[in-house]
């Protein structure tokens, strides 16, 4: 299958080693820093420094890594640009209000003193990194530049983007998982209002675009008008969906799309779900109790379970992730709504506790935003402002 | 709970200053630092938490406050009040005009839950006696307008819709919809839409402008994370927001969104989402909120729960009784019950001071099945056994053991249960009644 095979990557084993405590929280506190300890890992995963790497406009193909086909809509209105160039153009000028700090951080060449170390903290803190990561990370690169003996701070920024672009690329295969020659099912699972619905209708258009027969199971049974919602989108897209009363028993509509699925040869099934707050364990049993509706009529299936993420959520999705996990079996994280100032930095978090990987991220509510998940895009764009 | 990974964190650094007798600028300094990465790891924006942190620290390490007889609790009392300030003091109301129809309008980045919020809105109001209308300005995510319409059937509520109009329009149609059909609140749902996409911010003041709405709420998730501040800051920046809601606090999140934005904006939170329910909408009370993250306990909250469901001259008489430690395993048996008739019984116990802590290790033994047996066990008692447990040897014990179907480890954990809570009550009663003596919250009536 072209589509899964092109998504394909290498999985690095490079990773950045655990930190067991907060040892170097000290910076973030505007205390001295303790004389590090070597946290870093054997020499051989040390990145080269890529120099200008921070400054330099992308090549957009190259860092959206998206297809042609992607852009084949006719509602496209951007024109040929790539998710990294979306990410940056930020739809308006009012994005270049916040934060100018980052870009001065980057371009000017700044002595490597605390402060530098501080600011970069807080940059990791402010796209959700979280603190513990944020520290880690931070501590890690600064290992790394005194060994390397670096002394510039755009030497710097392009270590601690390859570090983070390894952790992600760590955190598991990036690419959709398939079966071979058979029915490949996907499961879609998230919070309320996270873009499951959305996400699934771009997932839908693009498979098609793949020459893929797709059909859509409608098993969010409970939210007023989701069925109708992901109708519209099913229409929009030409692909069929399953669907049955709201209020019935998605268990049941999964069952049927499945036979409905085999009985007309399709190729891959996605089923959406109701958003559920992952601390109500009722009805976390409920979409454990959907998943083995599918195991148990497909043995292998479901391929995917993809958590859906809005790129706005703190640091509440690493319990998210847990707690779907534990529920389902994630597989891979959508990572919604890139296309506001929010970074969705906590999935660096949840790359390191959890080896969650991202899949793909959506950019907009059209059904051609959504693209595959870019390691080093992200990494840049997490320390990139506006020009 | 939301918060209550906040709430932990925090509990844990006081109960350190408490214990100290004597405390150093270098033991603020210290707890400060762990004040900072609870507040970050639960969100708070990064620049609302230094601000907060050097405020404290100001107040914290003055002199009156470090040789004084108790710095602990002072300092804790600062953070407190810090807290409740960040969080916006009293509790603020919707803003329910003379005016006829009076105009409310949600707006927010998508998924926040707005329509949901419009719903719970109107039944709010119906209940305050209101006769409101919900407007359907979504005309662009595919059946927002449907799922208006369910929720209005749903809570019997009309719906004002005009398909896939111009949301300016539509908003001034349903004025006159109401005007000519009696009602007396227009709710408008707009679309979600980024405060950073400028065209679609223009639409919105420009629905402000026609309708000038008497309320312009924010609805923001609780579980947003450092972004909520730029979000509210510029939602404030072109529609000069009046209020916000915060949604989804039903979640495990820590809430630091809920913080950070009334810091940023000065927008009061007025009320807060609980659950999917039409009715889960409550007013949001900062100061309750802070002494409940601040593991304070959310007494007031408590006592309003109790005193809706109780009697008045009961409780006075069983706060006597437990001041008096006249408590007894009746009494005890009673309150369970009372208890009972309340509410989820986790709820309740979070609002207490320093049980929400506590509670992880008692979720166990405290689960509402659990009270069955209770009931069981103490109903097996003798009259001389429940007022006077001292009596209760072991052959006795075999006794209930036997007459409850239980076994006598349990009754055993009872009776260890009632000794700890009637201690634990005692605490909470002495410490009631000397606020009530400042004339704060009055005498309060605990129901158990
Ligand atoms: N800007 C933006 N909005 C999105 C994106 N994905 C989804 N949305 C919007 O988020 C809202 C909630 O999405 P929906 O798919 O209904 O979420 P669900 O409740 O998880 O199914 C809708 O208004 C979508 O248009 C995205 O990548 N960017
Ligand atoms: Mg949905």
């Amino acid at each position: 299958m072209a589509f899964f095979d092109r998504l394909r990557r290498k999985k690095q084993d490079t990773k950045i080693q655990p930190v067991e405590e907060l040892v170097c929280e000290e910076s973030l506190l505007e205390e001295a820093i303790v004389p590090a300890v070597d946290l870093s890992g054997p020499e051989e995963t040390i990145c080269e420094p890529v120099d200008a790497m921070a400054s330099e406009p992308f090549d957009e193909d190259s860092m959206s890594g998206q297809d042609e086909a992607d852009e084949e809509d006719d509602q496209q209105v951007e024109g040929k640009k790539g998710f990294f160039s979306r990410l940056k153009l930020g739809l308006t000028k009012t994005r270049k209000n916040i934060g100018e700090k980052i870009t001065n951080l980057v371009k000017s060449n700044r002595k490597l003193d605390d402060e530098f170390w501080e600011e970069l903290e807080e940059i990791l803190i402010e796209a959700d990194v979280g603190v513990n990561t944020s520290l880690e990370l931070v501590k890690s690169v600064r290992d790394n530049a005194r060994r390397q003996k670096m002394n510039e701070s755009s030497q710097v920024m392009a270590l601690i983007q390859e570090e983070v672009r390894k952790l992600l690329d760590s955190s598991g295969d990036l690419s959709l998982r398939s079966a071979d020659d058979k029915l490949t099912v996907i499961l879609v699972v998230g919070v309320n209002g996270a873009g499951k619905t959305t996400s699934i209708a771009k997932m839908a258009y693009r498979f098609k675009n793949y020459d893929q027969k797709v059909i859509i199971a409608a098993a969010d049974t409970f939210r007023a008008a989701a069925i109708d919602q992901l109708q519209i989108w099913a229409d929009r897209v030409g692909v069929e969906l399953i669907k049955h009363q709201e209020g019935s028993d998605p268990g049941a509509v999964v069952y049927d799309a499945i036979n409905a699925a085999r009985a007309r040869k399709a190729d891959i099934l996605i089923i959406d779900t109701a958003g559920r707050l992952q601390n109500k364990n009722n009805l976390m049993k409920e979409i454990s109790k959907i998943r083995k509706v599918i195991e148990k009529e497909i043995p292998g299936a479901p391929h995917e379970v993809l958590l859906v993420l809005d790129a706005c959520t703190g640091q509440n999705a690493i319990s998210q992730a847990r707690l779907f996990e534990e529920a389902t079996g994630v597989t891979g994280i959508i990572l919604t709504k890139l296309d506001g100032t929010a970074k969705g930095g906590i999935v660096l978090a949840i790359a390191r506790e959890l080896e969650m990987p991202v899949k793909l991220v959506g950019i907009g509510e059209k059904m051609n935003d959504l693209r595959d998940f870019d390691p080093a895009a992200f990494a840049a764009a997490l320390f990139d402002e506006e020009e | 709970m939301a918060f209550e990974g906040l709430s932990d964190r925090l509990q844990d650094v006081f109960r350190k200053l408490r214990g100290k007798g004597k405390i150093t600028e270098d033991d603020v300094k210290i707890a400060m630092r762990e004040v900072r990465l609870a507040l970050l790891e639960a969100d708070v924006n990064f620049k609302v938490v230094k601000d907060f942190i050097s405020r404290v620290s100001e107040r914290a390490v003055g002199q009156e406050v470090l040789q004084s007889l108790t710095p602990g609790q002072q300092i804790v009392k600062i953070v407190y009040d810090e807290m409740a300030l960040l969080m916006g003091g009293a509790e603020s109301k919707l803003n329910l005009t003379s005016r006829t129809p009076v105009v409310f309008m949600a707006v927010g980045l998508q998924g926040a839950g707005k329509t949901t919020t419009v719903a719970k809105l109107g039944k709010n109001l119906i209940k305050q006696g209101r006769r409101p209308v919900l407007v359907a300005c979504d005309v662009y995510r595919p059946a927002a307008i449907k799922q208006l319409q369910v929720l209005g059937e749903q809570t019997g509520i009309p719906v004002f819709a005009m398909g896939q109009g111009n949301p300016v329009d539509i908003a001034k149609a349903s004025i006159e919809y109401a005007r000519s059909n009696n009602r007396d609140i227009v709710i408008l749902d707009t679309a979600g839409r980024l405060h950073i996409n400028e065209e679609l911010m223009d639409e919105l003041k420009n629905v402000k402008a026609a309708v000038n709405p008497d309320e312009i709420l924010l609805i923001v998730d609780a579980m947003t994370g450092q972004d909520a501040v730029n979000v509210a800051e510029n939602f404030n920046k072109d529609l000069t927001l009046t209020g916000v809601i915060l949604t989804k606090l039903d979640g495990d999140t820590r809430g630091g969104a809920a913080l950070s934005v009334k810091a940023v904006t000065g927008c009061p939170i007025k009320m807060v989402g609980m659950g999917e329910k039409l009715d889960a909408l409550e007013v949001f009370y900062p100061e309750r909120m802070a002494s409940r993250i601040l593991g304070m306990g959310d007494v007031l909250s408590l006592v309003e729960k109790a005193q809706a469901n109780f009697d008045e001259k009961k409780a006075k008489e069983m706060e006597r009784k437990i001041r008096q430690q006249e408590f007894t395993l009746e009494d005890f048996l009673e309150q369970m019950q009372q208890v009972r008739s309340m509410g989820p019984l986790q709820d309740l116990l979070g609002m207490i001071p320093g049980l929400g802590k506590q509670l992880k290790g008692m979720q166990g033994e405290f689960d509402e099945k659990e009270i069955i047996w209770v009931e069981a066990i103490i109903q097996s008692m003798t009259r001389e056994e429940r007022r006077n447990p001292a009596l209760i040897n072991g052959s006795r014990k075999k006794r209930i053991a036997k007459g409850s179907g239980t076994r006598v480890q349990d009754v055993n954990r009872l009776l260890k249960q009632f000794e700890e809570s009637r201690k634990l009550m005692k605490q909470f009663a002495d410490m009631g009644h000397k606020k009530g003596k400042k004339g704060g919250m009055g005498p309060l009536k605990f129901p158990f």
